[in-house]
């Protein structure tokens, strides 16, 4: 190795411990998570939730298309005809079960685009575990939102209609 | 005269066979390379025969990561076939994504509105950017320079966060449809982008300062797994590979697709063939990628975002996609090189057969000819050079 060479090697590697000496003083730019979380961008695709009807009805009409679209096949949905006595649903049919499993759900959001009364959405929920199988098929009672308006999703911007803020 | 012990009557006969032989003491050694070994970019295993730390013989084995997609997309429908696309070269998802739904607009006979295709393209240079970072933070961790590892994520972790913007997923955002893409830009994403853009062009600098003159990365990578042009061309290599061995073939400019006419980069070459080549040829790639996606932002024209019939922008079961009977072939220049997707049509809902070119097979079937002659260590260097996704080679 001549002279050039090891005075040019040796300028390299200190230009290069440079940037490392630099990044020293550098903010981190990772975040502690579970102490810090972090607020996904309003289009994520995470936890299902059914939406509700301003009076409390229930959206979900059991048209099964969220079920027939799934690639993944993650979504039962069992529907039955409206009681005579007590309407759950604004049509004649409405979903008896309704389970996603989340082991098999992959997020894609198509239930979410094919609903034609924007009753399925994917919140911004990513914490999703679980110690056993059996409860990570979240049934209708766990999916339907605790109140109209609480899975905080707009449907103009799911359907695509708005341009949605980042 | 007491019995002759077997076992010791062997031991003579070899020490026999050691005494007379001319290479005294040798043999050669089998050692597996993977599957579960960290610089094997996933789950491919190499059996290599080793003399010393000489590699005699190298012989690949692939499968382990076999998921049977391209049988799979036989019962899905056209849409549906699209996220598992996605999860075959998982690093370069909206790559993979472009290709099949070129090939699928092409049996349509349809084409994605100016909007739409601009924004793929824009897509498309972001995600080999970051697919060229996970190659370069994991090539560089191979060879012991664990803070460029860390660097490298950081910028791969923005242009998620692009994704995730965009559509809501981070890894495979399956944004991408037939006739367009799912959903117009956010508000405020150019911006994002612009802004990091910004960030990006310092620490890509970065990169170069801490390697491209680094004598220790240089002594490494330089003479490291040599291939001829003639050799690439044999073993069907494309991509950064052929470029590192001197042959400008890129299909975004031989084989134009989408807008990429409409925009202008340069085809990078080097000459030497070998791991610094290819080294190099990737750097220049991601900067020619930002120039095209600056142009993008600069021409960016309104209007639909995806073809206006909805019996093709919508995933919608019923109604359906049923896609008239023929055959296409569209390829595209992923992160890894030329990537084909073959979509037959038998005039139904689902496709008769998909069938995917995968550089990365192309690139573990020329694995041998990388390796054999070389010393271990260098294995790493060439299995790393190439830049495999394994999800790629087992589809």
């Amino acid at each position: 190795m001549s002279v050039r060479n090891a005075v040019e090697g040796l300028s390299a590697l200190i230009k290069g411990m440079s940037v490392t000496f630099r990044y020293l003083f550098e903010k981190p730019v990772t975040i502690e998570y579970p102490e810090i979380k972090r607020k996904p961008p309003s289009m994520f695709r995470g936890r299902h939730y059914l939406r509700l009807w301003e009076d409390g009805m229930e959206r979900c009409i059991g048209c099964h298309l969220c079920e027939i679209v799934c690639p993944a096949q993650a979504i039962y949905v069992k529907d039955a005809p409206n009681p005579k006595d007590k309407k759950i649903s604004k049509t004649p049919s409405y979903s008896v079960e309704f389970q996603i499993n989340m082991l098999r759900c992959i997020f894609v959001g198509d239930c979410e685009e094919v609903c034609p009364v924007d009753c399925i959405v994917l919140s911004d929920e990513y914490e999703l575990s679980g110690y056993t199988r059996e409860e990570m098929i979240y049934t209708k009672d766990m999916l339907t939102e605790k109140h109209p308006g609480a899975s905080g999703r707009d449907p103009m911007v799911k359907r695509g209609e708005a341009r949605m803020d980042s | 005269m007491h019995p002759v012990n077997r076992q010791q009557l062997d031991l003579s006969l070899d020490l026999e066979r050691i005494n007379s032989d001319p290479h005294q003491g040798t043999e050669t050694m089998i050692l597996n390379l993977g599957p579960q070994h960290p610089s094997t970019h996933g789950v491919l295993r190499v059996v290599l025969e080793l003399d010393g730390e000489r590699i005699v013989h190298a012989e690949p084995h692939i499968g382990y990561l076999h998921t049977g997609i391209e049988k799979e997309c036989e019962y899905r429908t056209y849409h549906q076939v699209v996220p598992l696309i996605d999860r075959m070269d998982y690093l370069s998802s909206l790559n993979e994504e472009m290709g099949y739904v070129l090939a699928a607009e092409k049996l349509l006979g349809i084409e994605a509105p100016k909007r739409a295709q601009y924004i793929r393209v824009m897509m498309c240079e972001l995600s080999r950017i970051a697919s060229h970072m996970v190659w370069l933070g994991t090539a560089a961790l191979e060879l012991n320079v664990s803070s460029v590892f860390m660097y490298c994520f950081r910028d791969r972790e923005y242009v998620l966060d692009l994704f995730e913007m965009v559509a809501g997923a981070r890894m495979f955002p399956r944004y991408f449809r037939i006739g367009g893409v799912m959903r117009d830009l956010p508000r405020g994403f150019e911006d994002a982008v612009k802004k990091f853009i910004d960030e990006f062009r310092p620490h890509w600098k970065e990169y170069h300062d801490l390697l491209t003159k680094n004598p220790i990365w240089r002594m490494r990578l330089e003479g490291t797994a040599v291939l001829t042009k003639e050799q690439c061309f044999a073993y069907a290599l494309t991509g950064p590979v052929l470029r590192g061995s001197g042959v400008a073939y890129d299909v975004r400019k031989a084989f134009p697709y989408s807008a990429y006419p409409d925009f202008e980069f340069e085809v990078t070459t080097q000459t030497a063939g070998d791991a610094y080549a290819r080294y190099l040829v990737r750097m220049a790639e991601m900067e020619q990628s930002l120039r095209i996606v600056e142009q993008v932002l600069e021409k960016l024209p309104a209007g639909p975002v995806i073809v206006d019939d909805r019996r093709i922008s919508k995933p919608h079961p019923h109604r359906g996609l049923f896609v008239p009977p023929g055959e296409s072939y569209v390829t595209i220049e992923s992160p890894r090189g030329e990537k084909g997707y073959w979509v037959v049509s038998d005039g139904s809902n689902k496709p008769l057969r998909v069938r995917m070119r995968a550089p990365s097979f192309a690139s573990t079937q020329a694995m041998p000819v990388l390796i054999e002659g070389g010393y271990i260590a260098d294995a790493v260097v060439a299995i790393a050079s190439v830049d495999p996704v394994l999800g790629d080679v087992d589809r």
